[in-house]
């Protein structure tokens, strides 16, 4: 790009914009220390409001579905989607390209289309099979969408991946299996763990796709959803200060962990030219 | 090469996953377009939503106004953003890209709390005198104005478009920055060797070379805007239904109609690929911004 600098109106502009995104959240934060329920006047300081949300047993419960969903739905989407990324691998271009395309899919296409469509698919099944919307098609939808997130993170540890580690594996003695499980799964492994991360914070996260699959289950952002609706309690604001630290260190681990995979291969790789 | 093909099995059970729940859904979402609740072939659905026209209308337009101050507030930032140092650029994404990470409904409802009547602008508006001035003022140009105790602010379609472009603002920064950064000093050396000043030089080079990027912006803006649900019903009040409230009434609210709900899912679906079509064939920049 050009060679001059910004002066200060570039500064300031990209200021105004920082300010803009995070001025609502700041006063997010603030208010759920507010000691009366009042959203726009400041009347002390008070924890009680994290404290209410402590023994507030429908937002414990839809906590404890969040979590439990979130994390099976990564867990799950984790080991299939790498195996799944192995398997695309090792497939005939012909056949992988077109799976990618819909891989994509549940990326690119709108959360509610998707939320939708899943939703008819388990109604149009449960009139016949007999079963009801609840956990378990919510967790069949986490799934759904988390296992494209991590094939986009474990393809490219593989294509970076050196086909000849593998087969020196096996002419230096080893079965098939150990190669496999010795040599490819802990180069790739970086790409599976960034995998189960993002998978599990887009699940924390999701709201339009939940709401559609869950059925009487309710995971946090549904109750955010019916807080918001009533919008009284500063309740919100506490968990909405709790999930921005939350997510803010999951960040910071992913990042932290990316920069030093960096470091580290740059380092290997000046050690590979001595 | 027998190893390979050995591995290429560990696919078939994702494979067979997608195929149930990625494409028999949209299967059935076009399936349940063209029936109706005997399950016979009709057209009658798409009939029907000539009926909610204005909510076609209202969700285009509002997503369009949305995208382009998203277009108007971001292409500046990208361009100023891509002269900075690379350290100060990689800070500047992250903090860019850090409020997409916050539950969506939880932003929005940020937003709420600020918009409202007696909310925190309302307050500073009052606090400063501004509404005391607009009533004086008001009450001196006409004899019959009613005095005001707030401005109203949400339960209009200007928080709507507010809280579209506040969510997904981001998203047109990056794939602009992403393109503006690759492109080549020599090029912009070469025409202000050539006499070009700096205005000229945006003009010819950098704007026409930048078109890719704004492209899958305004993609990556309008498709969220489009099919949202949830802004209309927290900063529009209700009053400004848009397509994704009338999608999300069919399949959970009072009007139960999966069939009418498909057709109007099938011609959002038709929207988004009409956009991302655009955006493969012609935009750059969105690996990035989708990744993050």
């Amino acid at each position: 790009m050009t060679n001059k600098k910004n002066g200060f109106w570039g500064r300031f502009l990209m200021f105004l914009m920082l300010f803009f995104l995070y001025a609502p959240i700041f006063v997010l934060i603030v208010f759920s220390f507010n000691s009366s329920k009042s959203r726009s006047v400041w009347t002390g300081f008070t924890t009680d409001w994290y404290v209410k949300l402590l023994h507030n047993s429908a937002i414990l419960n839809a906590l404890y579905t969040t979590l439990l969903v979130s994390v099976l739905a990564a867990i799950i989407a984790t080991i299939a989607g790498t195996f799944a990324s192995i398997g695309l691998y090792n497939m005939r271009r012909r056949w992988r390209e077109p799976l990618l395309q819909v891989n994509n899919i549940p990326v690119i296409n709108a959360d509610i289309i998707t939320g939708v469509s899943l939703c008819i698919l388990f109604v149009f099944l449960g009139r016949r099979l007999g079963f009801e919307l609840g956990f378990g098609t919510l967790l069949i939808a986490h799934v759904t969408f988390n296992i494209p997130y991590v094939i986009l993170s474990v393809m490219p540890k593989l294509r970076q991946l050196d086909n000849n580690l593998f087969e020196a594996a096996q002419d230096l003695g080893c079965t098939w299996m150990q190669a496999f499980v010795k040599v490819i799964i802990p180069e790739i492994m970086p790409g599976i763990v960034n995998g189960l991360l993002m998978a599990f914070t887009l699940s924390v996260d999701d709201f339009v796709i939940s709401y559609f699959t869950a059925g009487s289950v309710e995971t946090l952002s549904m109750r955010i959803y019916a807080m918001t609706k009533k919008r009284i309690s500063p309740e919100i604001n506490a968990i909405s200060t709790i999930l921005f630290v939350t997510i803010l260190l999951l960040l910071i681990i992913i990042n932290v962990r990316e920069a030093r995979q960096e470091k580290a291969a740059k380092k290997r790789r000046e050690e590979f030219k001595q | 090469m027998k190893n390979r093909r050995l591995a290429s099995l560990s696919a078939y059970p994702y494979v067979v996953w997608m195929a149930i729940f990625v494409v028999i859904p949209l299967v059935l979402v076009v399936f349940y377009a063209f029936t109706n609740d005997a399950g016979q072939f009709t057209t009658a659905n798409f009939n029907e939503m000539g009926s909610y026209t204005m909510v076609f209308v209202r969700s285009l337009v509002l997503s369009a106004a949305a995208t382009a101050v998203c277009l108007i507030l971001g292409y500046p930032v990208a361009y100023v953003l891509a002269k900075e140092s690379a350290g100060v650029q990689r800070i500047a994404l992250m903090l860019l890209m850090l409020p997409m990470w916050i539950n969506f409904l939880l932003r929005t409802y940020a937003w709420m709390s600020i918009l409202e009547n007696t909310g925190l602008l309302n307050t500073l508006f009052s606090d400063i005198g501004l509404i005391a001035l607009v009533n004086k003022i008001g009450s001196a140009l006409s004899s019959s104005y009613v005095p005001i105790d707030h401005f109203q602010m949400i339960n209009t379609q200007g928080a709507v478009i507010l809280g579209m472009v506040y969510n997904y603002l981001p998203f047109m920064i990056m794939p602009i920055h992403s393109v503006i950064v690759k492109i080549d000093r020599a090029t912009i050396e070469a025409a202000q060797d050539l006499g070009a000043d700096d205005v000229t030089v945006f003009r010819k080079v950098i704007f026409p070379l930048s078109l890719p990027g704004v492209l899958s912006g305004i993609t990556m803006v309008f498709v969220p805007s489009v099919s949202t649900f949830i802004l209309s019903k927290l900063l529009g009040g209700g009053t400004t239904m848009l397509l994704g409230d009338l999608i999300e009434l069919q399949f959970m609210g009072g009007a139960y109609n999966p069939h009418l709900g498909s057709a109007i899912s099938l011609i959002m679906m038709i929207i988004v690929m009409v956009c991302m079509a655009l955006m493969n064939r012609f935009g750059d920049g969105e690996d990035q911004a989708v990744m993050l």
